[in-house]
C-alpha cells in the first residue's frame, strides 16, 4: 500500500463510527417526520399543488397534523380513508384541500388495512428500478474514463439557461453537471412545483426541473454517445422527498448529508438525522450516489489543522449509509483542496489527505471539492491553484472531480469560466495520465508522515465521539468548530415520535427489496 | 500629467480583455468581436485566441492599445479617515476607553450563503495569519453565520445590546446584495435605530464609497482584516461616546 497505513488502526476507526452511527439509528427508527411522511405520499402518487401553490403532499400533512395525530403515520389515514371512500390518494388529497373531506374520524380507527397502498407503492418502485436499469445499460454502453469525471455545476436560476449551460459544458467534456438550487431552498419544508426561471445564486429544485435537464442530457447522451449525469440537493428539509424526485427523474448523485445541514444550515439534527436515513435508502435503492460534504468543514476551518474532522466525518457518513443498505460504489464522500497555499509543501499535505481517503476509502467515488477559501480575486493565480488541485485529483485516483473557477469568490461563473477550467483540467489529466503508478511516496517522507498523522488524530476524535456521543459532539462544536444544539435549529417542530402502531410501507418495501439484492419487477 | 495602461514601455496604452460572444467561433464572430473592442476605445486590437464554448458560443482574448488617458490628479476616493491600530492597540485601546467590552454582531444576510467574509472577521483563527475579533481581548463577538434575515440580524442586536454591526455580502448574482443592503438600512430607520448601532459592510465587491452611498458607516473591501475593522469601529464609538 502506497502510504504504508495501519490497517487495524482503520478497522478500529471503523468500529467506533459503526458504534456511533448505530446509535443514532436507535434515537432514528423510534421517529418519523414532515418530510418522511410527504414522501411517503409521493410514493402514493400524490403530485401536483392546489390554486395557492401548495403541494397537496403538504396539504394532507398540515391537516393530520391540525386535526388529528401525524404520530400515527400518513399511511394509517391513507389507508382507511381509501377503504372507506374507494377514492384514489390524489383524489383523498384534492378532497381535503376542499374541506370535503376530513381524515379526523381515522384517527381513533385500528387495523388500517395497508394492502390498499401497496399496488401504487410496487408501481412507483418499479419506476424507480426501470430508471436505475436505464442508468447502467446507458453508463455499459457508452465508453468509461479512467481519469476523474469532471463535475461543473450551473447557476443561472433560471432551468433553461441552465440547459444551455450544461450542454455547453457536456460539449467541453464535463461528465457530471450540478444544478445548484436557488439560496435558501434547503430551508423551505415544501418542495416548490413545476418550471422555473427565477432563483438567487441557483434554480429551484423542482420535479419538473429535474425532467427537464434530464430529456436535455439524453438527448446529448443520444447524439453523442457520452451519458452525462445529474446532480442536485437532497439536502435540507425535504430530503427524503427531493431524493424521491430525483429517482424518478433519474438524477445520478444527489448531495445528501445531514452534518452538512447541522452544522451550516442550522437544521435540527434530530430532524434531519430522521429524514437522512429514509433519503438515503432511496437513494440506495435508486443507484443513486451520494456526496457527503465533509470539505465544507475546511471552507470554516483551517485545513491544516482540522484534516482530521473530515476523516472522522467520512467514517460516520460510510456507516450511516451502511445502515440504510447502501453498496459502497454509491458513498460519495466528500473531502477538499482548502490548505493555504502560503504554507510550505501545502501540495505535499494536499496529496496525502487525498491519497489517505482514496486508501480508506478504495470502492467509494471520493467527491474532490476545488480550492474556494483562498481563492483570492486573482484569476491568474486561481488558475494555477485549480491546476495544482486537479494534479492531485489524477494523481490520487479521486473520481468525482468538481472543478474549480478561476473567478470563485467573485460571481456565479461565467459560462467561459467553466470552459477554462474544463480545458484545464482535461490537459491535466492527460498529461499525469499515468503519473501515479511511476511514483512511491518515500517512506518516514512528508507525506507517509502526514497521511499517518491525520489517521491517528481522526481516530483518537472518533474515540472521543463515541464516549460521548455524536449528538453531544455536535452540540460542542467539535466539527468546523460550530456549536449545534439538540432540541433547537429548524425543522424540530416536524419531528414526531412514532405511534405504537405506526407504519411506513414504503421503507418496508425498500428494505426488502435491497435486502432482496435484487431489483426484479 | 495624463496616464495610459503600461505594457512595456510608458503609455503604450496596452490592454487585455477576455469575453464570450453568443456566435459560432468563426472568422465572424472574430470580426465582430474586434469591432466591439474598437467601440471601446482600443485600436491595433489581435483577436490572440478565439475558441467555441459550443456550436453557438465562442470565447475571446484581446490585445489591443486604449485610445483614452487619463489624469490621475483628478481622481479622488473616498477613504476610512481613521488611524489603523494593531489588535493590542486596539485592546489598550478598549481598555481605556470604555469600561465594558464592545459587543459585535455579525452575519451574511439574505439569500448570500457563504461565510467565508464574515469568518474571515470574526472567528477566533481569522484569516491569513490576522487573527479575528473573537481573539481580542475587550470583544464580544457574535457570528450569526449565513442566510440570516434582515430582521432576525436586528432583533439578534437588540437582544445583545450589540454596539457594531456588521455584514458581508461574498457572492452575489444581478447585483442582490445592493438590494438587501438597502432594506437593512431602511429597516434600521423604519424601526428608529440607526443611531443605536454602528453597521459595517464587508465583501469582495464592497468599498467604502458604496458604503457611505448606501447610508452605513464604512465599507470594508478585499484585502481588509479584524484589525481594520475593528480600528474604525473604537474610534467611532469613542467620537460616539464623546459626543
Amino acid at each position: 500500500m502506497k502510504l504504508n497505513l495501519n490497517q487495524t488502526q482503520i478497522n478500529r476507526c471503523r468500529a467506533r463510527a459503526k458504534t456511533i452511527a448505530d446509535t443514532i439509528q436507535t434515537f432514528i427508527d423510534q421517529s418519523t417526520t414532515v418530510s418522511v411522511e410527504r414522501t411517503i405520499l409521493r410514493f402514493l402518487s400524490i403530485d401536483g399543488v392546489n390554486p395557492l401553490d401548495v403541494p397537496y403532499v403538504n396539504v394532507i400533512t398540515d391537516h393530520i397534523i391540525a386535526e388529528a395525530d401525524l404520530s400515527l403515520g400518513v399511511a394509517h389515514y391513507l389507508s382507511l380513508a381509501i377503504e372507506d371512500t374507494g377514492l384514489t390518494p390524489q383524489e383523498i388529497a384534492q378532497a381535503i384541500d376542499q374541506k370535503q373531506l376530513s381524515l379526523k374520524p381515522y384517527q381513533t380507527k385500528t387495523h388500517p388495512n395497508h394492502s390498499l397502498l401497496y399496488p401504487t407503492i410496487e408501481e412507483q418502485l418499479n419506476r424507480v428500478n426501470k430508471q436505475r436499469r436505464i442508468r447502467e445499460k446507458t453508463l455499459a454502453e457508452n465508453p468509461k474514463k479512467s481519469t476523474p469525471e469532471l463535475y461543473v455545476i450551473v447557476a443561472t436560476g433560471n432551468i433553461y439557461e441552465d440547459i444551455e449551460q450544461a450542454l455547453s459544458a457536456a460539449h467541453k467534456g464535463a461528465d457530471i453537471i450540478a444544478v445548484i438550487r436557488t439560496t435558501g431552498q434547503s430551508l423551505l419544508d415544501f418542495v416548490p412545483y413545476g418550471p422555473t426561471t427565477e432563483g438567487f445564486g441557483g434554480t429551484m429544485a423542482t420535479q419538473e426541473n429535474f425532467k427537464l435537464m434530464r430529456q436535455a442530457l439524453d438527448d446529448f447522451t443520444t447524439s453523442h454517445q457520452r451519458y452525462i449525469k445529474l446532480v442536485n440537493y437532497a439536502s435540507g428539509l425535504c430530503m427524503p422527498e427531493i431524493a424521491a424526485i430525483g429517482a424518478l427523474e433519474r438524477l445520478d448523485m444527489m448531495l445528501n448529508d445531514s452534518l452538512y445541514g447541522i452544522i451550516f444550515r442550522d437544521i435540527n439534527m434530530q430532524r434531519t438525522f430522521i429524514d437522512q436515513y429514509f433519503s438515503r435508502l432511496i437513494s440506495a435503492y435508486a443507484g443513486i450516489t451520494i456526496n457527503t460534504g465533509e470539505d465544507n468543514y475546511l471552507t470554516t476551518s483551517d485545513a491544516y489543522e482540522h484534516a482530521h474532522t473530515v476523516l472522522a466525518s467520512q467514517f460516520i457518513n460510510e456507516q450511516f449509509a451502511k445502515n440504510a443498505l447502501m453498496e459502497e460504489r454509491f458513498m460519495g464522500l466528500g473531502h477538499a483542496y482548502e490548505i493555504d497555499p502560503n504554507l510550505e509543501n501545502s501540495f505535499l499535505y494536499e496529496l496525502a489527505q487525498a491519497e489517505l481517503s482514496k486508501a480508506i476509502f478504495p470502492n467509494a467515488p471520493l467527491k474532490y471539492m476545488p480550492p474556494t477559501k483562498h481563492m483570492t480575486g486573482d484569476i491568474f493565480k486561481g488558475l494555477i491553484q485549480n491546476a495544482l488541485f486537479n494534479i492531485v485529483a489524477v494523481t490520487s485516483h479521486q473520481s468525482i472531480h468538481l472543478l474549480g473557477m478561476l473567478t470563485e469568490a467573485i460571481h456565479t461563473p461565467f459560462m467561459s469560466d467553466r470552459a477554462l477550467a474544463i480545458d484545464n483540467a482535461t490537459y491535466i489529466a492527460k498529461a499525469f495520465k499515468d503519473f501515479s503508478h511511476e511514483i512511491s511516496y518515500r517512506p518516514d517522507g512528508i507525506i507517509m508522515n502526514r497521511a499517518n498523522d491525520v489517521l491517528h488524530q481522526a481516530e483518537t476524535l472518533l474515540k472521543t465521539i463515541q464516549e460521548e456521543g455524536l449528538f453531544t459532539t455536535l452540540e460542542k462544536g467539535r466539527f468546523a468548530g460550530i456549536s449545534r444544539k439538540l432540541n433547537a435549529g429548524k425543522g424540530l417542530d416536524g419531528v414526531f415520535k412514532k405511534a405504537p402502531s405506526y407504519e411506513n410501507p414504503v421503507m418496508t418495501r425498500l428494505i426488502e427489496r435491497l435486502k432482496e439484492g435484487n431489483h426484479e419487477d | 500629467m495624463k496616464i495610459r495602461p503600461y505594457g512595456d514601455t510608458l503609455n503604450d496604452g496596452k490592454i487585455q480583455l477576455s469575453f464570450t460572444l453568443p456566435l459560432p467561433c468563426n472568422a465572424h464572430g472574430e470580426e465582430t468581436a474586434k469591432a466591439l473592442v474598437q467601440k471601446m476605445g482600443i485600436h491595433d486590437v489581435q483577436i490572440v485566441h478565439a475558441s467555441p464554448l459550443n456550436a453557438t458560443f465562442s470565447f475571446y482574448i484581446v490585445y489591443g492599445t486604449t485610445h483614452h488617458q487619463i489624469d490621475p490628479t483628478t481622481i479622488t476616493v473616498t477613504e476610512i479617515d481613521s488611524d489603523t491600530l494593531t489588535k493590542s492597540e486596539i485592546e489598550a485601546f478598549i481598555a481605556t476607553h470604555f469600561d465594558r467590552p464592545i459587543t459585535f454582531i455579525g452575519a451574511s444576510t439574505g439569500t448570500d450563503a457563504h461565510t467565508v467574509g464574515i469568518d474571515a472577521i470574526m472567528n477566533m483563527k481569522g484569516y491569513a495569519g490576522h487573527y479575528g475579533l473573537e481573539r481580542y481581548k475587550g470583544i464580544q463577538a457574535i457570528n450569526l453565520g449565513s442566510q440570516v434575515e434582515n430582521e432576525t440580524l436586528l432583533e439578534e442586536a437588540i437582544k445583545h445590546n450589540a454596539d457594531v454591526i456588521l455584514i458581508s455580502q461574498t457572492v452575489t448574482q444581478k447585483d442582490v446584495h445592493i438590494q438587501n443592503l438597502t432594506s437593512f438600512i431602511e429597516l434600521l430607520e423604519a424601526e428608529g435605530k440607526r443611531d443605536d448601532f454602528i453597521v459595517i459592510i464587508g465583501g469582495a465587491r464592497i468599498n467604502h464609497a458604496l458604503a457611505k452611498e448606501l447610508g452605513y458607516d464604512a465599507g470594508f473591501g478585499p484585502k481588509k482584516y479584524a484589525y481594520h475593522v475593528a480600528s474604525f469601529a473604537v474610534h467611532l464609538l469613542k467620537q460616539k461616546k464623546d459626543a
